[in-house]
């Protein structure tokens, strides 16, 4: 993974992911067509018109890939709904201070890099809106307009695995042996069926 | 499998609970952890089957997965049919999958149908020393037994479905201590609000948390479900209470819960799981309970908390611009002024339920204030069991009779407003006081403003029409 892109900036902090995607539209039995209510109580009116004023809806925001956005990105509910959103909208990064851990984990199974970056990178993308950033997930530099990289953490198997193209599922089906042994010496108290 | 109990480091119950569910673990990677027991709901799941579908998997272990309806179901008489169609046919959908792949189902109309973290517990399928997984943040409820529980996305819910087993990195430890004695009028749901108040909601993250000490210790079952409930709240992994006594008398004799000799057997394992003198944790806290009093929201997310009797803090009072920013857009949302008390703030709703206060014990609490009494004309008020049993039990003792002669509705058990995806919901503007555990904007209808608190400060604003402090009710 290695691009360059215009970012958007939410300077909010906590952004949660009733906000990603309000649950009415949980009611889906697909993956298909979250981007049309991704941020949707942000983005339209009592009338379902777009707010003109909301970040998304400006035309510079057309084409953006990296979303800027305030400490705590993704707190609340384990919705996968939410990554979904935001890939199926053109995301591929969300950079901030920290994330919360259900939404990191389901943004990388999705191809959503999250970016963790110090205050005073944070501070400087939030102050310039629509600044052009590189990202490349090898070398796991962030740089920004002025070309300064920065190093940003990620945990190697998931780095792998997106690099690699690599199937969690697939990479666990494969561990059927060591899964079997265990079942084999333990001790369970619960039999849903019985 | 690594750490079974030879290790001469003092581990935490945390610690222990992990290595004992370890089935590989590989420099580089997370760790293969086994998965106990599965939840499965009609929202996070069907996505999970149709990939199991695609790959032509099957669910690997049914015997150790359960299903049941919430999310979405209206709570509306269970004869009429779901007028929501896409609800409808996702409510159907987990029925034909549940079918398809050999899994029990609890659906509408079954009696043991309730809240996925309502149902388990009462059922006896959530013990001490599992690892418990469901597609939903509140998973962490099951902690309370002494497990640990957390919330996961769709895929990780397709793995658990076709391999029993999660790739996992491991948590920090974070002890939170609470001592003394609770006043009267405050409750399990007051300890919870106050320590996301004090951490914040992001302040455990990638932790999970030990609830110890004499005030959690003195808990029924159920205040320690509402306790670990949250701790998704305060961003935390997991939340759990080391088992004792009080656990064991509670899942004894529930429909699954082991009988004879494996009950004794069981007992004997559970005794060994509780944290050992001198284990360290990556991070501690401590709470005085004499010194809490009933807690609410002011704001957009559950860390804005206060004593009841406080006021609403003041952006201008805050240095960093980016949270000043976000105190002041929660207070134009909530459109409340700075520096005001809540207490006497009118209110609209008033709902009662959840998988955080819809338990029985919840709903006596608020009956024993609504008795013989009636709630406010101004005011809706939304009772809302979390499960059929509960329903049957609240019915049993005549605390429907209770709510409904106080003026209160008495509905069908699910998720109801905690989550408005199934028909109720506030209305854009209105204010609701609400016992469920997110007050995020929109959270309970779009537009809808939510005060979070226990079922008595609930109760109390129903009878009022305004926030109370029920304290001078009692």
């Amino acid at each position: 993974m290695k691009f360059e892109s215009k970012t958007v900036v939410f300077p909010v902090d906590n952004i949660d992911t009733d906000q990603i995607i309000p649950a009415r539209f949980l009611k889906t039995i697909s993956k298909e067509g979250l981007d049309q209510q991704l941020f949707n109580d942000w983005r339209y009116d009592a009338n379902g018109q777009p707010k003109p004023d909301f970040v998304l809806n400006r035309p510079e925001a057309k084409g953006a890939q990296v979303l800027v956005a305030g400490d705590n990105f993704g707190c609340g509910s384990s919705r996968e709904h939410a990554p979904w959103a935001l890939t199926q909208f053109g995301f591929r990064a969300v950079i901030s201070t920290s994330f919360a851990d259900i939404f990191k984990g389901n943004s990388l199974k999705n191809g959503l890099l999250p970016i963790v970056v110090p205050a005073d990178v944070h501070a400087a993308l939030i102050a310039s809106p629509g600044a052009v950033v590189k990202i490349d997930l090898a070398s796991q530099t962030l740089t920004l307009p002025g070309g300064r990289a920065v190093e940003f953490p990620i945990d190697a198997f998931s780095k792998q695995c997106l690099l690699d193209g690599v199937d969690e599922l697939g990479y666990i089906l494969k561990r059927d042996p060591a899964i079997a042994a265990y079942e084999a010496k333990r001790v369970g108290s619960v039999n849903t069926l019985a | 499998m690594s750490g079974t109990g030879t290790n001469s480091r003092p581990r935490t119950i945390i610690e222990k609970i992990w290595d004992r569910h370890v089935v590989a673990e590989q420099p580089g990677a997370p760790a293969l952890l086994f998965i106990d027991l599965h939840l499965v709901h009609e929202v996070t799941s069907p996505q999970a089957f149709s990939g199991l579908r695609q790959r032509g998997l099957k669910v690997r272990r049914p015997d150790l997965t359960i299903a049941t309806a919430d999310h979405s179901i209206p709570t509306t008489p269970r004869g009429l049919p779901i007028i929501d169609k896409i609800a409808a046919t996702q409510v159907e959908q987990l029925g034909k999958n549940c079918v398809e792949f050999g899994i029990p189902y609890y659906g509408l109309d079954s009696n043991r149908q309730g809240i996925v973290h309502v149902m388990p517990p009462e059922q006896g399928l959530t013990q001490p020393g599992m690892t418990i997984v469901c597609g939903d943040s509140h998973t962490s409820t099951h902690g309370a037994f002494g497990s640990i529980a957390f919330g996961i996305g769709t895929s990780e819910v397709e793995h658990v479905l076709a391999t029993q087993c999660l790739l996992q990195r491991r948590s920090k430890t974070f002890a939170v201590r609470v001592d003394g004695q609770l006043k009267p009028g405050v409750t399990a749901k007051d300890i919870i609000l106050a320590l996301i108040a004090r951490i914040g909601i992001g302040g455990g993250t990638a932790s999970i948390i030990e609830y110890c000490g004499s005030t959690i210790r003195g808990l029924s079952m159920e205040e320690r479900m509402t306790v670990c409930n949250m701790s998704i709240e305060g961003g935390a992994r997991a939340g759990l209470i080391a088992p004792d006594d009080t656990t064991y008398q509670y899942v004894s004799g529930r429909t699954f819960a082991p009988k004879g000799a494996d009950w004794d057997a069981a007992v004997e394992r559970w005794k060994k799981l509780p944290t050992e003198d001198g284990a360290a944790y990556d991070r501690e806290i401590t709470i005085d309970a004499n010194a809490l009093g009933p807690m609410i929201t002011f704001g957009t997310n559950p860390g804005m908390g206060i004593s009841i009797n406080g006021t609403v803090p003041s952006p201008s009072d805050i240095a960093d611009p980016m949270e000043r920013e976000t105190l002041a857009k929660a207070l134009r949302y909530m459109d409340l002024p700075a520096g005001k008390p809540l207490v006497g703030h009118p209110v609209n709703v008033v709902f009662i339920g959840s998988c955080t206060n819809s338990r029985i014990s919840d709903l006596r609490a608020a009956a024993s204030l609504l008795k013989g009494r009636k709630v406010s004309p101004n005011v809706r008020v939304m009772v809302v069991p979390g499960s059929q049993q509960v329903k049957a039990q609240a019915q049993a003792e005549g605390l429907d009779k209770i709510f409904r002669d106080a003026g209160a509705d008495f509905r069908e058990a699910g998720c109801s407003m905690c989550i408005a995806m199934n028909g109720d919901q506030l209305q854009p503007g209105e204010y609701g006081v609400s016992t469920s555990n997110r007050n995020f904007e929109g959270r309970q209808g779009k537009g809808g403003r939510t005060f979070l608190a226990s079922p008595l400060t609930a109760a109390a604003t129903a009878l009022t029409g305004v926030i109370t402090d029920v304290r001078t009710l009692l």
